[in-house]
């Protein structure tokens, strides 16, 4: 198999989704038993069958993340570089149809905000931009990460898809890790819902993680944006992706996150809702499927949720985050991605960790290549 | 009883060497790896700010009762490992390595082929080499050509807690060697740790297993003493195991 696309384009959406909503509890307590979960496990323990058994889906999941992870939580912070966007995305703030006022870092900004995000502790950065190709393209990015190469050990990305030469170039420079998120992996709503620009290219942005891959990457984010389809199916469809890029890109290490929609500017109504057990049974799906995964939170979700979920199978989360650029400390008052919710600083959010007998990890790598 | 171990120009009275990772917090890191006498102790470079002696995790492993061995895992090349190494040599001024080179982020198995360029370059460099190595007695046998001073074969997938799952290996390896033996990854309890020692590993290297034990200060005494007992049992020479009863005296000897 050439790419991933060969491999997803022989399933069909609505006969997985049914084949999920099929297992019986027969095939969860199965699933449970089992040491090595293969992917019709993960659909048994995401299903509705699964739902009683969130307990002890939740004890497996913690036991297997400590042995695995220790007694820690890795911390980075998001840093909004850009709100400029070409793209219509109807859950997002930055689309280009909302008339909001548009900034991009200079370099002075974007070294005025290091020195805030520096000062609280963090050592690793995910950078963020919206696609607008000539404002904030390759050069724009490369610049930036030669920019704060320095004074990060770990510096990762979440822009628009490129190519790979261009994500060549970029890990040359010093980058560690790509987020690129399929949103939905249903083709029809993924056209409704990225109607204009480029990214309305399905096959483009499923086709990243290859590129990356052939990159050779150090680490690739994958997910789905949870309330666009049905999660089932959508998280499914997130670990098929995984476990062939695992088998393909071995020296790759892969991370996934869960971000469900949250209001913004211009808001879209969920058309699925996830609720928070939803939440927590995929999380340890997940964690249940692949024991080395990273499973990372972001401040998307309420201070509660996140008090408990730390507990559950995640190994890194972010605190304090502004998505807006500039939002730290150059233009706190500029429009947001979108609103998060827990908002605790991270000194607080530190010390639930450390209440909670978690050692926070600032650093977990260091490129040692001579430059 | 109990010889001292001997590595390059060191001798080690606890045959336990220890990890630092996956510690609630660094204090309790502290308290637990002094209380299981290790004096080899090893920090992944990747995880502690080298140039920075206030690190958290430096900063508590700076106690002279402690000999810190840097590791370079994280790294996927022999290039990366060897400037790593010169790194943390200029930092933490030591010459000891641990060398870990692992492509595969998910279960970190060591790349026979870059960790035997990285040894043969960084013996070279004037190194002490402790390779983490898969339980290959062949190029167990590579490493000491090259010059390392010690080999550190897996018992079972680091993390895994599973035990000496290639025991067969191992004891080809222990039978060859001519450099200290040091089972690596693997060891989940003290009986694992007594075990290896039994079979004649020079010493054990264990993390997981204390810190993610409920109470890692015990667990890192508990295995303080069974390497020791397992040692002591070595050196004593176990009794062979048979299955058939031996009688005392030969049942035949009324012929004579
Ligand atoms: S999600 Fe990304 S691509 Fe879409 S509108 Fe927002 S910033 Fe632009």
């Amino acid at each position: 198999m050439s790419n991933f696309k060969a491999i997803f384009d022989t399933y069909n959406w609505d006969t997985t989704l049914k084949s999920i909503f099929d297992k019986t509890t027969a095939d969860v307590k199965n699933a449970l038993e089992k040491e090595k979960l293969n992917l019709e496990d993960f659909k048994a323990l995401i299903s509705p069958a699964g739902k009683p058994f969130l307990e002890e889906m939740a004890q497996k999941s913690q036991r297997i993340t400590k042995n695995k992870f220790g007694n820690t939580i890795q911390m980075y912070a998001p840093m909004y570089l850009s709100n400029e966007c070409q793209n219509i995305c109807t859950y997002c703030g930055f689309s280009i149809t909302n008339k909001i006022p548009r900034r991009t870092l200079t370099d002075a900004e974007i070294l005025k905000e290091v020195t805030f995000l520096k000062k609280k502790g963090y050592d690793h950065i995910l950078l963020v931009t919206g696609e607008a190709n000539k404002t904030v393209g390759i050069d724009y990015i490369n610049n930036a990460i030669e920019l704060i190469r320095s004074k990060f050990s770990n510096i990762t990305i979440e822009v628009q898809p490129l190519d790979q030469k261009e994500y060549e170039l970029l890990i040359e420079s010093g980058l560690y890790a790509v987020l690129v998120y399929q949103e939905t992996y249903h083709r029809e709503a993924y056209k409704k819902h990225h109607p204009k620009g480029k990214k309305s290219n399905f096959d483009y942005r499923l086709d990243t993680p290859d590129r990356l891959g052939k990159a050779e990457i150090h680490k690739i984010g994958l997910g789905a944006l949870f309330g666009l389809e049905d999660w089932r199916a959508d998280s499914f469809f997130t670990a098929l992706h995984l476990q062939y890029l695992q088998k393909k890109y071995w020296k790759t290490k892969y991370s996934i996150s869960f971000p469900r929609l949250r209001p913004h500017s211009g808001g879209l109504e969920p058309k699925v809702t996830m609720t928070d057990a939803d939440l927590v049974q995929l999380i340890c799906a997940f964690r249940l499927l692949d024991e080395n995964l990273e499973l990372s939170i972001s401040t998307r979700e309420s201070e509660r949720f996140r008090n408990h979920i730390v507990h559950l199978g995640i190994t890194s989360i972010s605190a304090e985050s502004k998505t807006n650029p500039g939002g730290y400390s150059v233009a706190p008052q500029s429009l947001e991605q979108f609103e998060i919710s827990d908002e605790r600083s991270t000194e607080e959010v530190v010390e639930m960790l450390k209440n909670n007998n978690l050692e926070v990890v600032w650093k977990d790598w260091e490129q040692f290549e001579k430059v | 009883m109990n010889e001292k171990l001997e590595i390059a120009d060191k001798k080690f009275t606890s045959r336990l060497f220890t990890g630092t990772g996956k510690f609630s917090s660094s204090k309790l890191m502290k308290e637990s790896l002094l209380a299981s006498e290790s004096e080899l102790i090893t920090v992944a470079l990747k995880r502690v700010d080298i140039k920075n002696e206030e690190d958290d995790i430096l900063s508590h492993l700076n106690d002279p009762r402690i000999n810190l061995l840097p590791n370079t895992s994280g790294v996927r090349t022999a290039k990366e490992a060897i400037f790593a190494a010169e790194l943390s040599r200029e930092a933490l001024e030591t010459n000891w390595v641990k060398l870990e080179i692992h492509p595969d982020p998910r279960y970190l198995l060591p790349d026979p082929i870059e960790t035997l360029k990285a040894a043969e370059e960084l013996v070279k460099l004037g190194f002490v080499v402790m390779p983490y190595i898969h339980a290959d007695p062949v190029l167990c046998k590579r490493l000491e050509q090259v010059g390392v001073q010690c080999v550190m074969p897996l018992g079972a997938p680091i993390g895994s807690n599973k035990g000496l799952k290639t025991q067969e290996f191992l004891e080809i390896i222990i039978e060859q060697s001519n450099v200290p033996v040091i089972v690596d990854a693997g060891i989940g309890a003290p009986s694992h740790a007594a075990f290896a020692m039994e079979l004649g590993a020079d010493a054990v290297l264990v993390n997981t297993a204390i810190a993610v034990s409920k109470n890692p200060v015990q667990m890192a005494k508990a295995f303080k003493i069974a390497v020791k007992a397992g040692r002591m049992a070595y050196e004593a020479k176990l009794a062979p195991i048979s299955q058939k009863a031996e009688a005392s005296s030969p049942l035949t000897s009324f012929l004579n």
